[in-house]
C-alpha cells in the first residue's frame, strides 16, 4: 500500500508540475516538453488504476500523436517573435479570481462529499476481491464492452475522426 | 500515509482542471491555448477512469477512451485552423485576432 500512495504521488507531482510550467513558459517548444510530462505522469495515474489499455493508448496516441502534432505545427509556424512579447492576456487578474473561485467551489464539494467515496471504497474490497478471481485482461473486457454496447458510439466517433481528417487538410491547404 | 482512495484522484483531477483553465483564459499563444485544452480533457479523464475503477465496471475506461477521440480530431482540426489562419494573418496571438470585433 504504501509503494502505491508512493507511486501516486510522483505521478500527481510529475502531471500538476507538467501541466504549471505548461503554461508558463515562454517558449512554445518548452511548453510542448513539459506537456509531455504531464501527460506520461496521467499514463502512469492509469496504470496504477488497472486500466492498461488507455496507458498504453494515452502513450501511443497522445505523446506519440498529438504531441508531434503539435511540434511539427511549433516548427512550421514562426513563434519566435510571439515568443518575445507579452505572454498573458490583459484580463489575466479576473481569469485567476474566477478560477480560483471555481476551485474553492470543487474543493468544498469534494470535502463535503468525501464520506461518500471513503465508504464504497472499503465495501467494494477493490484488490483483494478482483485478485482472487483471474479476470480476463483489461483490453478484453474493454473490446468485449466497445463492440457490444458501444457499437453505435463506435461508429460515431470513426465518422467524426473521418469529418476531422477532412477539415483539418481543407483547413491546411493553400487553396482547395 | 493515507491509503489512495477515489477522493485523492478527484482532487488531482480539479488541479489539473484549474490549471488547463488558467492557461485557456490568461495566454496570448493560440498553440499554448490548445496545449492548456489538452490538459483540460487529460483532466475529465483522470476522473473517469477513477469512477470507473470504483464503481468496478469498465464503461468509463471506454468513456475515456471517446474523450481521447474527441481531443484528437479537435487537435488535428484546430492545428489546421492555426495554419491558416498563420498563413492570412500572420499572427499566432488570440487577441490579435480581432476580425469579427466591430
Amino acid at each position: 500500500m504504501l509503494i502505491d500512495t508512493f507511486f501516486f504521488y510522483t505521478f500527481a507531482l510529475l502531471t500538476l508540475g507538467g501541466g504549471l510550467l505548461t503554461i508558463t513558459r515562454r517558449n512554445a517548444v518548452h511548453s510542448a516538453l513539459s506537456l509531455i510530462v504531464s501527460l506520461l505522469g496521467v499514463a502512469g495515474l492509469y496504470l496504477m488504476q488497472q486500466a492498461e489499455f488507455l496507458f498504453a493508448v494515452q502513450i501511443v496516441l497522445y505523446v506519440g500523436g498529438i504531441m508531434v502534432l503539435f511540434l511539427f505545427v511549433i516548427m512550421l509556424v514562426n513563434l519566435d517573435q510571439s515568443a518575445r512579447e507579452r505572454q498573458f492576456n490583459g484580463q489575466w487578474m479576473v481569469a485567476l479570481v474566477a478560477v480560483a473561485a471555481v476551485g474553492a467551489e470543487i474543493s468544498w464539494f469534494l470535502y463535503r462529499g468525501q464520506g461518500a467515496f471513503r465508504l464504497a471504497d472499503s465495501a467494494g474490497g477493490v484488490s483483494a476481491a478482483a485478485s482472487a478471481v483471474p479476470m480476463p485482461g483489461n483490453t478484453e473486457v474493454l473490446a468485449d464492452v466497445l463492440f457490444q454496447e458501444y457499437l453505435l458510439p463506435f461508429e460515431i466517433a470513426s465518422v467524426l475522426l473521418l469529418v476531422a481528417v477532412v477539415g483539418a487538410v481543407v483547413m491546411a491547404k493553400k487553396r482547395i | 500515509m493515507h491509503p489512495v482512495t477515489t477522493v485523492h484522484y478527484l482532487a488531482l483531477s480539479a488541479a489539473l482542471l484549474l490549471i488547463g483553465t488558467v492557461g485557456v483564459l490568461t495566454r496570448r499563444s493560440i498553440v499554448i491555448i490548445l496545449m492548456s485544452i489538452e490538459l483540460i480533457l487529460n483532466a475529465v479523464n483522470i476522473n473517469l477512469v477513477a469512477f470507473s475503477r470504483q464503481a468496478h465496471a469498465v464503461h468509463g475506461q471506454i468513456f475515456a477512451i471517446f474523450v481521447i477521440v474527441d481531443a484528437v480530431a479537435e487537435a488535428a482540426v484546430g492545428l489546421g485552423i492555426l495554419i491558416a489562419l498563420f498563413r492570412n494573418k500572420e499572427t499566432v496571438l488570440a487577441d490579435e485576432i480581432d476580425l469579427l470585433k466591430w
